[in-house]
C-alpha cells in the first residue's frame, strides 16, 4: 500500500464543535502496538463504547502500530467511522475498502417519480450536527450536500460521512438526495453513494444534457455491478443562461429525471445582475424552467430563499412560485420548512374540486364506465391523477397542522 | 444512610444535623411553632434612621462575626455580583473561619470562592451549587456536606429553624440610610430583591450593602428598613451587563424551537389554554422559546391570562403591555426591559419565595398556577426527574424553583431527547430532585409522552395530530440512535451534597464523581 504520510488527521474540533469528533492517526514503522488515546464530552459514559469501535475499525483495515488521538464531542457511531476512514485514507491512498456499519433495516425505503416534492432541505453534508434531527421538521426531501457548502479539502471526508448518514440516520420518511458535486467529481461522489439507499440525486450546475446522461450511465452501471434495485431519479440543477437556453434538452434527458430545478444565486451572477426580492431578473429563467419541465412531464421545483430570518417574505415568495407553476422550493433552514408547506398547500377551493373529480372517478370505476365526467364535462386520466395528488398534499398538510 | 420513601439512600446526619428522610409528596408536615428573630428595641438604634457605617468590614465586625457563622447572599445579581466575592475577602482578611454559606443561588462569577473553601475560610455551602462550585464538590474537595434548597425550601428552611442565619448581607441596587432598599433603580437594577425577604426577617443580623444610596425615603422598600442592622455604601455591587441582559433572545435552535412549538400545541390541545388561564416561564431554552407560540393562538383565540409568573423577560412584558396577560407576578427579573416594567406597571408585582413557594405559608401561588414549563438534566421512566447532577454524576446546577413549580395543575418537562449523544430519558435519574407523580409531561423533539396518571390530559390530546407516545418508545428510540450508556463509575461511600425535598425531608444524596 503507498504511504506518503505517516500521520492524518480528520474532523473538526473547536469551541462550538457537537456531534462531530477528530481523530488523528499515526502510523508507527516499528511498532505492531495499537494504542488508543480518547478524550470525550461523553467519556464516561461512551468511552468504552467508541474504544471498541476504533478497534474493530482498526482490525477491519488490519491497522497495527498505530497511534490514534481522539478528541470527541458527542459524535454519532457514524460519524465516528467515517472520520476514521477518512483519516486512515489520507494515508493509505490507495484503500479502496469501505468499513461500513450495519444499515438500519428500518430506514431502507422506497420513492416515486412523482411524490410531493414542495420542501427540500439543504444539509451540508460534512456536518454531522445538521443531520441527525432534520428528518423531525418533516420536509418531503433532505439533501445530503457535497457541493457548495463542503470546503474542497473536505470533499473526501463528505463524502464519507454522507455514505454513512444514508444508512444510519433516520430521516424520518423524508425523501434522501444527494447534491453530488459538478463533473467530473460528481461522478466519483457517485461510486460512495449510489449503492446506500439514495432516492435523488441533485446535478449541480447542469448545462446540456451530455452531464446527465453521464450521470445517469454511470448510476446504470453501478446499480448493474451491485445488484440495487431501488429507483434513483435525477433532479437537473440549472445555474446558468447556458443551462436555461438548454433546459428543455435537460429536461427530457432520461426517463429517470423527476424534476427540475433553479440555482438563481449562481444564475444572478452568470447573468451579471443581483439578485432582488421582486426577482424580476429571472422571471424570464423560471418560466423557461417551468415550461421545460411541463413539457418534459416532470415537477418543476424553485430555488432557495436565502432570508432565513424573514418567513413572510418566504411565504410571498412561495405563493409566487405556486403562481408560476412551481411545485416546490429549496429550504436553507428548518424553520422554512412548515412556511412552504402551507404556501404550497392546495386551496379549499382545489381541494373542493379535486374530490369531486376523484369521486366521480371512483364511480365510473364502480360502474365499469370507460369515460368518467362530472356533469357533463369529460375527466382525462391526467387530470384524475393531479386531483389524487392534490388531496394527498392536503391530507399531508392536516397531518402537520 | 438509610432508605427514604422511593428507595434513595440518604444519610442520618448531615454536617451533625440529625435529618428526616424523604416520606412521600406532602405526607411530612412538621409542628410547633415557627422560628424567631430576637426581640430588638428601637432605641437601640440611630434615631435619626442613619445605619450607615464606614465599610463592610466594620458592618461585620458590629454584627459579631465570629467562626462557624451562618452568612447569606442572594442570586438577584447573578452572574454580575461582586459582593459575595468582595464579602469574603473581607472575612478572609479578619481571619475568620469555618463559615457556613448559605446563598440563594450560586453562579459561575462565585468561582472565586473556590480559594476560600481550599483555605478553610468557607467550610460549605448550603443552598446552591452551581457550575464550577458544584464539580468543586462533586470532586469531594469541599470540607462540609453541601445541601441543596430550592426557593421556597430555602425560605421553609429559615422559617422551621433548620437553617438559622446569623448574618444577611443584602445586596441592593438602590437604599437609604435607614436600610430601605429595591432592585428597581440605580445602575445595577435588577428588579426584584424577593430572594433576600426570609434572610431580612429571621437573620439576626442584616446588612444592606448599595452603590445607589438615596435619600431617605427609598420607595417602593421590598426590603424593609426596620428589618437592617447595617448600612454600607460601596462603589459598585457588580456588572451591570451581568446582572440583567440588555434582551433577553430566543433560542434559535429549530431542534429547541420545536419543542416549543409542540408546548403550546399541547397547552392548547389538552384545553389548559382557555380565557382567565396562567402558566409560568423561565428564562433559558425551551421554557422561553414557548411564549411566543403560545401567544401567537392567543392572538388568534382571542384568550387572555389573568396572570403569568415569570422569571420576567420582554416576553411576558409583551403580553402584559399588549393585554395578552392582566398581571405578571414576578420572581426573578432576567433583562432590563423587565426591569422597566416592574417600575412603571403597577401590574407587573414583586413576589418573594414567600408568597411563591413556601411549604410553610398558608397556601402558595406554584399550585395555583395552570402550567408550568421546566427544563431537566434527566428524566427517567417513571416521570422521576434531575436538575441538579449529569449523568456522568457532576453536580452542576442549583434546583432554584424547579421543585416548588411542580405543584402546577400541569407540569411540563421540555427537554431534548439527548444532548451531545447523552440520553436525557434514563432507566432510572442519577439524582431524585422531583418524584415522578408531580410531573404530568415531558415534551422532546422526538414525541410528547404523558404520565399514565393522568388520564384526564391522555384522554384530551387523544386525536389530535400532537406525536404522543409513551416515555418508553422515546427512551428506546434514543437508544438506537446512541447506543446505551454506560452506568458511569459512582463512588456511594463519599456524599458530597443531598437533595431537599420542599418540605426539608432528605430526597437523595449526590455523591463523589471518580476521575
Amino acid at each position: 500500500m503507498k504511504i506518503t504520510t505517516d500521520i492524518a488527521s480528520a474532523g473538526n474540533k473547536s469551541d462550538k464543535t457537537r456531534s462531530d469528533c477528530y481523530i488523528t492517526i499515526k502510523k508507527l514503522q516499528r511498532s505492531k502496538k495499537l494504542t488508543i488515546k480518547l478524550k470525550s464530552k461523553v467519556e464516561k459514559l461512551y468511552g468504552a463504547d467508541i474504544e471498541k469501535l476504533i478497534r474493530k475499525i482498526s482490525s477491519f483495515y488490519n491497522l497495527d502500530g498505530a497511534e490514534i488521538e481522539v478528541e470527541d464531542f458527542g459524535a454519532l457511531p457514524y460519524t465516528i467511522a467515517a472520520r476514521f476512514e477518512t483519516a486512515y485514507k489520507r494515508i493509505f491512498k490507495n484503500e479502496t475498502k469501505e468499513f461500513l456499519l450495519p444499515i438500519k433495516k428500518a430506514l431502507i425505503t422506497s420513492t416515486t417519480k412523482d411524490r410531493v416534492r414542495k420542501s427540500r432541505l439543504y444539509l451540508p453534508g460534512n456536518e454531522p450536527k445538521f443531520h441527525i434531527n432534520a428528518g423531525l421538521h418533516k420536509p418531503d426531501g433532505i439533501i445530503l450536500d457535497l457541493e457548495d457548502s463542503v470546503h474542497p479539502t473536505e470533499k473526501d471526508a463528505a463524502r464519507i460521512l454522507v455514505r454513512n448518514a444514508l444508512r444510519s440516520v433516520n430521516f424520518y420518511g423524508a425523501e434522501k438526495m444527494v447534491r453530488i458535486n459538478q463533473l467530473p467529481l460528481g461522478i466519483e461522489d457517485l461510486e460512495s453513494i449510489v449503492p446506500h439507499n439514495v432516492h435523488v440525486i441533485l446535478i449541480p450546475k447542469c448545462e446540456s444534457k451530455e452531464t446527465v446522461l453521464k450521470v445517469d450511465e454511470k448510476i446504470k452501471s453501478i446499480r448493474q455491478r451491485n445488484n440495487i434495485r431501488n429507483e434513483i431519479y435525477l433532479m437537473p440543477i440549472i445555474e446558468s443562461a447556458l443551462g436555461i437556453v438548454n433546459a428543455y434538452e435537460i429536461a427530457s434527458s432520461s426517463s429517470n429525471i423527476c424534476a427540475l430545478t433553479i440555482g438563481l444565486e449562481d444564475y444572478t451572477a452568470d447573468i451579471g445582475v443581483q439578485r432582488t426580492d421582486a426577482g424580476l431578473e429571472s422571471f424570464y429563467a423560471r418560466s423557461i424552467i417551468i415550461n421545460a419541465a411541463k413539457a418534459a412531464g416532470v415537477q418543476a421545483i424553485d430555488s432557495v430563499y436565502s432570508d432565513v430570518g424573514n418567513l413572510d417574505g418566504l411565504y410571498k415568495s412561495c405563493i409566487e412560485s405556486k403562481t408560476l407553476g412551481f411545485e416546490g422550493k429549496g429550504c436553507i433552514h428548518p424553520r422554512q420548512i412548515k412556511i412552504v408547506h402551507k404556501a404550497f398547500a392546495p386551496t379549499p377551493s382545489e381541494i373542493e374540486k379535486a374530490k369531486l373529480i376523484v369521486e366521480a372517478f371512483d364511480e365510473a370505476k364502480r360502474k365499469n364506465l370507460s369515460v368518467i365526467s362530472i356533469g357533463n364535462k369529460m375527466i382525462d386520466p391526467p387530470v384524475v391523477k393531479q386531483a389524487l395528488k392534490i388531496l394527498e398534499s392536503a391530507k399531508q398538510n392536516f397531518n402537520e397542522l | 444512610m438509610i432508605k427514604n420513601k422511593v428507595g434513595r439512600y440518604v444519610p442520618l446526619y448531615v454536617n451533625g444535623i440529625k435529618q428526616v428522610a424523604f416520606k412521600g409528596v406532602d405526607k411530612y408536615k412538621p409542628k410547633g411553632n415557627k422560628a424567631s428573630p430576637a426581640i430588638s428595641s428601637c432605641t437601640d438604634y440611630p434615631k435619626n434612621g442613619n445605619k450607615l457605617v464606614r465599610n463592610l468590614k466594620e458592618a461585620l465586625k458590629f454584627s459579631g462575626l465570629k467562626d462557624g457563622m451562618t452568612i447569606s447572599t442572594h442570586h438577584h445579581l447573578r452572574n454580575g455580583d461582586t459582593v459575595t466575592n468582595y464579602l469574603f475577602d473581607v472575612v478572609h482578611s479578619m481571619g475568620i473561619k469555618n463559615i457556613t454559606w448559605s446563598p440563594s443561588a450560586s453562579f459561575p462569577c462565585h468561582e472565586y470562592l473556590i480559594k476560600y473553601l481550599e483555605d478553610g475560610t468557607i467550610h460549605h455551602i448550603e443552598g446552591s451549587l452551581n457550575g464550577p462550585l458544584g464539580k468543586y464538590a462533586s470532586m469531594g474537595k469541599m470540607k462540609g456536606t453541601g445541601v441543596l434548597r430550592s426557593h421556597g425550601g430555602r425560605y421553609q428552611a429559615i422559617q422551621d429553624g433548620e437553617v438559622h442565619i446569623d448574618i444577611a448581607v443584602i445586596a441592593a441596587p438602590t437604599a437609604d440610610m435607614f436600610g430601605n432598599a429595591n432592585g428597581l433603580y440605580g445602575k445595577s437594577a435588577c428588579g426584584g430583591l424577593g430572594f433576600a425577604l426570609a434572610d431580612s426577617i429571621y437573620a439576626d443580623k442584616v446588612i444592606v450593602v448599595t452603590d445607589n444610596l438615596v435619600e431617605f425615603p427609598c420607595t417602593p422598600w421590598q426590603i424593609s428598613g426596620n428589618n437592617v442592622d447595617y448600612v454600607v455604601q460601596v462603589d459598585t455591587i457588580g456588572d451591570p451587563a451581568q446582572i440583567v441582559s440588555g434582551t433577553t433572545e430566543i433560542t434559535k435552535s429549530p431542534d429547541r424551537l420545536l419543542i416549543a412549538e409542540y408546548v403550546a400545541e399541547f397547552m392548547d390541545v389538552a384545553g389548559i389554554l382557555r380565557n382567565g388561564f396562567s402558566f409560568q416561564a423561565g428564562a433559558g431554552g425551551t421554557s422561553l422559546a414557548f411564549i411566543p407560540f403560545l401567544k401567537e393562538k392567543m392572538k388568534q383565540k382571542n384568550i387572555k391570562a389573568r396572570f403569568v409568573r415569570g422569571g420576567s423577560t420582554k416576553y411576558l412584558v409583551e403580553l402584559l403591555e399588549e393585554g395578552l396577560t392582566e398581571y405578571i407576578l414576578d420572581g426573578q427579573t432576567f433583562d432590563l426591559e423587565g426591569v422597566r416594567s416592574m417600575r412603571e406597571n403597577p401590574k407587573h408585582i414583586m413576589t418573594s419565595p414567600f408568597t411563591s413557594y413556601n411549604f410553610h405559608g398558608k397556601g402558595n401561588f406554584a399550585s395555583m398556577v395552570d402550567a408550568v414549563v421546566l427544563g431537566a438534566t434527566e428524566v427517567d421512566i417513571n416521570f422521576n426527574a434531575n436538575v441538579v447532577t449529569h449523568s456522568d454524576g457532576l453536580l452542576l446546577h442549583g434546583i432554584g424553583g424547579w421543585q416548588n413549580c411542580l405543584y402546577a395543575g400541569c407540569t411540563i418537562l421540555a427537554v431534548p431527547s439527548f444532548r451531545d449523544r447523552i440520553p436525557v430519558i434514563v432507566d432510572d435519574v442519577t439524582t431524585l430532585c422531583g418524584p415522578g407523580e408531580l410531573i404530568d409531561v415531558v415534551i422532546t423533539e422526538r414525541g410528547i409522552a404523558i404520565n399514565p396518571r393522568r388520564t384526564d390530559l391522555i384522554k384530551k390530546v387523544k386525536n389530535s395530530s400532537l406525536p404522543i407516545r409513551s416515555i418508553k418508545e422515546i427512551q428506546q428510540e434514543v437508544y438506537e440512535i446512541c447506543g446505551k450508556p454506560e452506568k458511569p463509575k459512582i463512588d456511594r461511600r463519599k456524599i458530597v451534597a443531598v437533595v431537599k425535598w420542599v418540605d426539608g425531608t432528605l430526597l437523595d444524596s449526590v455523591y463523589k464523581v471518580t476521575e
